[in-house]
């Protein structure tokens, strides 16, 4: 995926081959936001949360530098260490040095939007470190070596035959099992083996908390545990803008994330790591990673307010029926849409337009990011920085001056409306993508303005 | 009270029927109307597609058309939405400012402003509301399925007040129909797809007559409707709320 040339229109047009599964994508998903939508609406104080949460998320944006100062202050209190990384490459070289400190070749990993982004797996597999995903989802993305395809749900796109047909060849299971528990109890099987041999785990980050020094993880699977306990060397990898101010705070975050996300009141584990226990090292590494800039852009800053809950993608009818794959970018669906200019303009110039702004992302946001705005605001900074194809530059100067005249338009409108009526297959053809799939609208013979100079008088009275 | 009739560029050219039922049905309710002639786009289809500084001439044009109006009505969220947000005047931002708080959607300024109660309007049809997100979600012209508040709907208001129409319930009663300007090209695949799942939940629901608020999502639906050759039609909430057969 991340090396892919094509954009997300030729990559959704390619998911699109096969409807019936677009329609089983469309409607896991959807069945999804219909699960979140009774979660938020059992909670008659949801929409004061959702505000709660962006104001709290606001002033830690507007306090970023002070409270990632009295997060690193209270880590190396509690006898955490404390690195900082500007970019994937620093990242990654921190964590494989810590690695190499104690001659670790083997290293459990839980979900880490963070750590994909960074592309660590390939850094270490290169640097002869095994690692192995334990979130199911990025299990199984992992031995198909494709990318998360969501934040959430990381392999939403596969169906459970797919899955089984990729255990069968990479885990030996029996041809043409499909069965979820069935799959699911021997995948568990073999992560089982890694949780207790490996003696590195490394772990996103939900909400780190200044106040404390401590951060929240949150999994379904209790992976992130497992790995995390049965560690010598625990290492945790977090964006900077995942900083809390206060441990009150979490309950406002936490009784958003799980019910935005999959429906669920809570995820099954909500797990606090302070201290290392006796013996077993801790390292936190945080990350800029473009967040800085992302900062630096009144437009956008808010997009860093994201707790990856994954609702936007949920909602999303253009996710739905493309594919987080089709987005060419670790964090897909309108979120990512505006996170990826702002790493690479130009590779992710098409990203903003690969919407209808139709609005449903910035209302199940429980933080409440303007997501549909800051795409319509990334195409025109996208567009000045010389990002549009020529065509379609030249196309859009051609509509502005048409439009720009009474005159001009009228006569390319009668010009319009003549061609179709009188000389259809000039539209009518291949050549015309809203053809494709579509007929045309009729040509009237008369525009309203045109009745109108005929039907009403100059002052508005009727003549018929 | 005198009204600036103002009717966006495509339906000017493609549907004059909902103009012109729009324009009846404001006379119907006895409010002077007045039809700029000199009309042509808000400028839309640029700054969607990232070039709303190409928009200058359309705002220019816009404001000398309608400006001088107490209202400005038009038979189109998506259009009235840009103009609420997005006309300028560098020179004279006051002027701006002033034309784009008097510029109101059709069904809103029935309900918001005349405060319509009754209508003498006869469809005896199955009729199907596709919610035009622009009305829904920038004009809001009816409750949002995602927030958590109470539900209230200005189409359904008025469109109750209609004699012998019976309103379809859908599975997704507001999700997008997929046009969305350029993305209707653009994204061909993704858009057509997703207009065809809007047309299956209203032909699934046994709607005879697909309505909006908007056109350019109904041209959208009935270039699917008209390709399957589907016996449903799209037709403009004004030509429902004007109809007397």
């Amino acid at each position: 995926m991340e090396k892919s040339t094509k954009d997300h229109a030729a990559l959704a047009e390619a998911f699109n081959q096969d409807e019936e599964h677009v329609n089983w994508h469309d409607g896991a998903l959807w069945w999804i936001r219909q699960k979140r939508d009774i979660a938020a609406k059992n909670i008659p104080e949801w929409e004061q949360l959702r505000e709660t949460a962006s104001r709290i998320k606001s002033n830690v944006l507007s306090n970023l530098h002070d409270y990632l100062l009295e997060f690193e202050a209270n880590l190396t209190k509690n006898g955490v260490t404390v690195h900082w990384a500007a970019d994937a490459e620093e990242h990654n070289r921190i964590v494989y040095s810590i690695l190499k400190a104690k001659e670790i070749t083997q290293m459990i990993k839980s979900k880490s939007m963070l750590t994909e982004e960074c592309h660590l797996n390939e850094y270490l597999i290169e640097r002869g470190i095994d690692v192995i995903n334990s979130d199911l989802g990025e299990y199984i993305q992992q031995l198909d070596n494709e990318p998360p395809s969501h934040i959430v749900l990381p392999c939403i796109h596969k169906r459970k035959e797919e899955i089984g047909e990729i255990f069968h060849e990479h885990l030996g299971t029996e041809k043409g099992v499909s069965d979820p528990t069935t799959l699911t109890r021997f995948a568990r099987w073999h992560l089982r083996d890694a949780f207790i041999s490996r003696r590195a785990a490394l772990t996103g980050v939900n909400f780190a908390v200044a106040e404390t020094g401590e951060y929240v993880v949150c999994t379904n699977e209790g992976n992130a545990d497992m790995g995390a306990h049965l560690s010598d060397i625990q290492i945790a990898s977090m964006g900077i803008e995942k900083i809390i101010p206060k441990k009150e705070h979490l309950g406002v975050f936490l009784r958003l994330l799980a019910r935005s996300a999959t429906g669920q009141p809570i995820t099954i584990y909500s797990s606090h790591f302070k201290k290392p226990r006796p013996g077993q090292e801790m390292h936190l590494v945080l990350v800029d990673l473009g967040r800085s800039r992302q900062l630096g852009r009144p437009d956008f800053r808010d997009s860093l307010k994201c707790i990856k809950c994954g609702a936007c993608m949920n909602t999303c009818p253009v996710y739905r029926k493309s594919g987080g794959l089709s987005y060419h970018n670790t964090i897909s669906g309108p979120i990512g849409a505006i996170l990826a200019p702002n790493l690479d303009m130009k590779r992710h110039a098409d990203l903003p337009f690969a919407s209808t702004l139709c609005g449903s992302c910035s209302n199940v946001c429980p933080v409440k990011i303007n997501i549909h705005d800051q795409l319509y605001q990334w195409r025109q900074v996208i567009v000045q920085e010389g990002y549009a194809a020529n065509t379609k530059v030249l196309g859009m100067k051609a509509m502005a001056w048409t439009l720009s005249s009474p005159g001009s338009y009228s006569t390319i409108g009668r010009a319009g409306r003549w061609v179709l009526n009188n000389i259809p297959f000039a539209v009518n053809n291949k050549f015309n993508p809203w053809y494709k799939q579509r007929e045309m609208p009729d040509g009237p013979k008369e525009s309203f303005g045109e009745w109108y100079a005929k039907n009403q008088g100059d002052n508005g009275s009727e003549k018929v | 009270m005198t009204v600036g009739l103002f009717i966006p560029c495509y339906v000017n050219q493609f549907y004059p029927q909902a103009a012109i039922a729009t324009l009846q049905l404001l006379q119907k309710l006895g409010v002077e109307v007045v039809y700029p002639p000199r009309q042509t786009c808000c400028g839309q289809p640029m700054a969607n597609s990232g070039f709303e500084h190409l928009t200058q001439d359309c705002n220019r044009l816009f404001l000398e058309n309608f400006s001088d109006f107490d209202y400005i009505v038009a038979p189109s969220a998506s259009c009235v939405l840009h103009v609420k947000q997005h006309l300028h005047a560098p020179t004279n931002p006051a002027l701006a400012e002033r034309t784009r708080s008097r510029v109101y959607e059709l069904v809103e300024f029935l309900t918001d402003v005349l405060k319509v109660d009754n209508l003498t309007a006869r469809f005896p049809h199955r009729v199907g509301i596709h919610q035009s997100c622009h009305g829904l979600r920038g004009l809001y012209l009816a409750q949002m399925s995602e927030l958590n508040a109470s539900p209230f709907s200005k189409p359904v208001q008025l469109l109750n007040m209609v004699d012998g129409l019976e309103l379809v319930d859908l599975d997704r009663p507001d999700e997008c129909c997929g046009f969305g300007g350029t993305f209707c090209v653009a994204e061909e695949a993704v858009s057509v797809k997703m207009g065809k799942d809007r047309v299956t939940d209203h032909v699934k629901n046994g709607a005879e007559y697909i309505t909006s608020v908007d056109l350019s999502c109904l041209m959208h639906l009935e270039g699917i409707l008209h390709r399957n050759k589907s016996a449903v039609k799209a037709v403009h909430i004004a030509e429902i709320l004007n109809a007397t057969v």
